[in-house]
């Protein structure tokens, strides 16, 4: 898919119209929100969760897969994103609206809801502002530790913040979150990774990531590239944290750590860098695995593990991408 | 000896030296290139000359020296706030962007001249598509001239080495320079792609205006098609001069065959 | 001041194990430029190997009714015991890494740095959750394997074990030295960190310094290991994560591949976190490690005893 998808089609043939698609898929979106309650409540579970997935991975996958800059903290900008909009709900939606509990569904506590989101973006964005800044400058492996770093940093902050619950954790997040909101952030995360990428501005994010040298030399301002991925990641990863919380109903600062910035990076390895729709794939099928696994629960991360690491040494591409070998991996 | 300057030169270095800790890289180089004109850059290996380019780009910092484009100091600026200046480049080991087509390369070095950003990106109204296809159109006139037209769907690293080359040339011209340095473009070509590479060089500068300074070991090339040529040796220039002059000057002759020339 | 000299020897026994657990970071990173996530989880075996060194334990295999026991029978508190304990953990643990780096390392030479990260966080996951499974989540109590005395005086409360771990960590650092300073091996590990195909054209076995550089390093994280358990009286599977992260820290401070440098940022973090530990900013702890991480590489990347490098064009 090219920029305009009318002059020089891709040798596929295919032409898209973005925008149609999005206003399909928010749409399709809505109903599976009307419908909601019809669904068993455990595939109704089951659903939401690879919803919030395919957030993190899509999101995830524009700065470490798109623009190859290896970022193993997006758990932090998450919780910034989680705790943000529940201290919103928690103590501002009680008193914006004093009639309505937050639990409840209808158009007032929408709008807040949906308000608490887009602050929790918008500070998960600011965290990424600052993260991102001073370590874009960094290659490689010391990226990927600094990041990890800023991560744990993150979670530390937050253990130590009594009045959203410290190192106990945050309870009592009103029930906000439904297959509406979580397939709808989707939808729109996809689209704007994917409608960015996509265009000629957006190849400069594939040019950082295969040769920064080269990218300078052609123009590309490869540091507001790198920050404008991580910072666009990071609001994302934020609303996804949002939607978490008021799914699960408590935060707890150690759920934020490194472990669940890993389990992200590896939903955007298997699905292939650089790779929408292969991510997404990784993400539904990531996130059903312990689902299918819970027979054998305990053996899960061994599991897990063994398999991350036959990935590696067999496919590093991700198990669904299609590309051939030109592809530097 | 040199030709005189009808219009002040478009890239103007003065005493430039770099120094790497205790290595001396380039030592008070001063040359000067011309609008449309085409200069060559030679010199043993070691001589520092892909050194001069990561100067002149913005890689490298001068440790002491000016250095001038269109008039406008551009030390200490960034290597793609030189590229927006209008300096392009290419590189001794070609640094393509390998999980790109061969459009896709050429196209993201439109990247400078773009009106619309993100925003457009995500909005993709009528503006944004406009300005899609226009870029479009000019990559492929470029792929066009290049006879690149064919592969341009094509990852840009399975294209044949020439090939390669070519693209690198087409992206760097992509970004619209009035300077396009060439950093050893024939290298590993057999002669009838030196030629067609020397037609085409000529045929760059002349269509499209600019001037190239180019590095290049294949003394057939340099001499062939420019007009003008600095010699450097161990980061000094010893030598500038027409083609004809440079070829029978001693000082030339010694940095190459190095001391045998006794007779 | 009492309470400085206090958290000064807790601070230099943290410190010698960040130390001992640093260097193999360093000398993997010196020759590989890749970071091993997985070193930290063998310090956790190393733990858990001088563990069972003491411990009479059973391999079951319950499926099939299999129950081994095995009683190495070495004593606790004795000194040849300990250092004899100490010595299977370290030879166990240098076989695990040559292991780990013979069958998920050496394979992914060629690739691309990230493929063979992303390989050392799933060694890491896999000794992480293995040591679940078979030692069980739960933390266990470590066995004093040397006699422990209790110095107090002058108000001071020292252990013989922290003054142990002191000494053994400086000795095995002057040991390393000696190796990578005078013997055959050491010239060539050096050969292959500076220029690995000129070491090979030069006769040098790349691939046996590399088993050997990993060997040695997780031979000192089992060292490492079993120091900070004898301090830290209970061990669990994921009691690397935390230290390594730190370690690596320590390495990076120190400047990275550089050998006194890891030592010396062991010591430096280990003090630090002492004494933040000790004042009112103790909550901030562990962050200030990766705090002091952020700010060592944005202004001195090459860190305190490193060289900065430039990338050629």
């Amino acid at each position: 898919m090219n920029g305009s998808g009318e002059i020089a089609p891709s040798p596929r043939g295919r032409t898209l119209r973005p925008k149609t698609m999005l206003l399909g898929a928010l749409l399709a979106a809505g109903v599976l929100g009307w419908f909601s309650d019809k669904i068993n409540p455990y595939y109704a579970d089951v659903l939401t969760k690879v919803g919030i997935n395919i957030i993190l991975a899509v999101s995830l996958n524009l700065v470490n897969g798109y623009t190859g800059q290896f970022s193993l903290g997006h758990a932090g900008f998450m919780a910034v994103g989680a705790y943000t909009s529940a201290a919103i709900t928690l103590f501002l939606g009680p008193r914006l609206l004093p009639h309505h509990p937050m639990g409840d569904l209808n158009w007032a506590t929408a709008a807040v809801f949906g308000g608490a989101l887009a602050a929790g973006g918008v500070m998960a964005a600011l965290a990424g502002l600052v993260v991102g800044a001073p370590s874009l400058r960094l290659k490689g492996d010391y990226l990927a530790i600094v990041t990890l770093g800023f991560g744990e940093i993150i979670r530390v902050i937050f253990c130590n913040i009594p009045a959203l619950g410290g190192a106990l954790g945050l309870n009592g997040i009103p029930a906000c979150t439904n297959l509406f909101w979580v397939f709808a952030v989707a939808v729109v995360c996809t689209y704007v990774v994917v409608a960015m990428v996509h265009s000629t501005y957006g190849r400069g994010f594939l040019a950082v990531r295969d040769d920064e040298v080269a990218a300078e030399a052609m123009g590309l301002n490869t540091t507001r590239y790198k920050i404008v991925a991580f910072v666009a990641g990071a609001f994302f990863a934020g609303m996804a944290g949002g939607l978490y919380g008021h799914y699960t109903l408590s935060l707890d600062p150690k759920g934020f750590g490194f472990m669940r910035s890993i389990d992200i990076v590896v939903m955007v390895i298997l699905g292939g860098m650089g790779n929408t729709p292969g991510v997404i794939a990784a993400a539904v099928v990531l996130t059903l695995l312990p689902e299918w696994l819970r027979p054998v629960a305990q053996y899960r991360m061994v599991l897990y593990s063994f398999l991350l690491i036959v990935l590696m040494l067999t496919r590093p591409q991700g198990l669904f991408t299609w590309r051939g070998k030109w592809k530097q991996v | 000896m040199a030709a005189t300057q009808t219009s002040p030169p478009l890239l103007r270095l003065e005493q430039c030296t770099i120094r790497f800790g205790g290595l001396t890289a380039l030592l008070e180089l001063t040359g000067h290139i011309g609008p449309g004109e085409l200069v060559g850059l030679i010199g043993p290996n070691g001589a520092g000359k892909t050194t001069v380019f990561n100067l002149i780009t913005g890689v490298y910092q001068p440790t002491t020296g000016k250095i001038e484009f269109c008039g406008h100091s551009i030390v200490g600026k960034k290597p793609y706030q030189i590229t927006a200046h209008g300096i392009a480049r290419t590189f001794q080991n070609i640094r393509l962007f390998p999980s790109m087509s061969v459009f896709d390369n050429v196209r993201v070095a439109f990247h400078l001249h773009l009106l619309q950003g993100i925003g457009h990106a995500l909005w993709r109204g009528g503006e944004f598509r406009r300005e899609e296809r226009e870029i479009a159109e000019q990559v492929m006139d470029l792929l066009e001239i290049f006879q690149l037209t064919k592969a341009r769907h094509a990852p840009a690293m399975s294209l044949p080495y020439g090939g390669q080359r070519r693209l690198e040339i087409v992206r760097a011209l992509a970004t619209r320079p009035k300077l396009l340095l060439l950093d050893e473009p024939a290298a590993g070509m057999n002669p009838t792609e030196k030629t067609e590479l020397m037609k085409l060089i000529e045929f760059v500068e002349e269509k499209y205006k600019i001037s190239v300074l180019l590095v290049e070991h294949d003394m057939q090339v340099v001499m062939g098609i420019c007009r003008r040529i600095l010699v450097l040796d161990y980061g000094i220039k010893i030598a500038e001069g027409t083609p004809d002059e440079v070829r029978s000057n001693p000082k030339v002759i010694e940095a190459y065959l190095g001391q045998e020339q006794e007779k | 001041m009492t309470e400085f000299c206090q958290q000064l020897i807790n601070g230099l026994s943290l410190g010698s194990v960040y130390a001992l657990l640093a260097l193999g970071y360093t000398m993997v990173y010196g020759i590989l430029r890749f970071i091993n996530f997985a070193h930290s989880d063998v310090f956790m075996v190393g733990a858990f190997a001088g563990y069972y060194a003491v411990t009479p334990f059973t391999i079951r295999l319950a499926r099939i009714g299999f129950a081994l026991p095995v009683n190495l029978g070495i004593g606790t508190h004795s000194i040849a015991g300990g250092l004899l304990a100490l010595l299977i953990a370290m030879l166990f643990c240098a076989l695990l890494g040559i292991l780990i780096e013979r069958l998920a390392y050496r394979p992914l030479r060629d690739r691309s740095k990230l493929t063979v990260l992303i390989t050392a966080i799933g060694v890491s996951l896999l000794l992480e959750s293995a040591g679940q499974l078979i030692f069980g989540a739960d933390p266990e109590p470590f066995p004093e394997l040397f006699p422990v005395r209790e110095f107090s005086g002058a108000g001071l409360d020292i252990s013989s074990n922290q003054l142990l771990v002191i000494a053994v960590a400086a000795l095995l650092l002057i040991a390393l030295q000696l190796i990578v300073l005078k013997s055959k091996i050491g010239v060539a590990m050096r050969a292959v960190s500076f220029n690995p195909q000129a070491a090979s054209l030069m006769g040098i076995n790349n691939d046996l310094v590399i088993s050997f550089t990993f060997g040695l390093g997780s031979a000192l994280a089992a060292a490492g290991g079993i120091f900070y358990a004898m301090n830290y009286p209970s061990i669990d599977p994921l009691m690397g994560v935390l230290p390594g992260l730190k370690a690596f820290v320590a390495a990076v401070l120190g400047g990275i591949g550089n050998i006194p440098g890891a030592a010396l940022g062991g010591v430096l973090l280990g003090l630090i976190e002492t004494f933040v530990r000790g004042s009112r900013y103790s909550t901030f702890t562990d962050a200030i490690a990766f705090a002091a991480l952020i700010l060592i590489l944005l202004f001195k990347p090459a860190g305190l005893l490193g060289k900065a490098q430039v990338e050629k064009v």
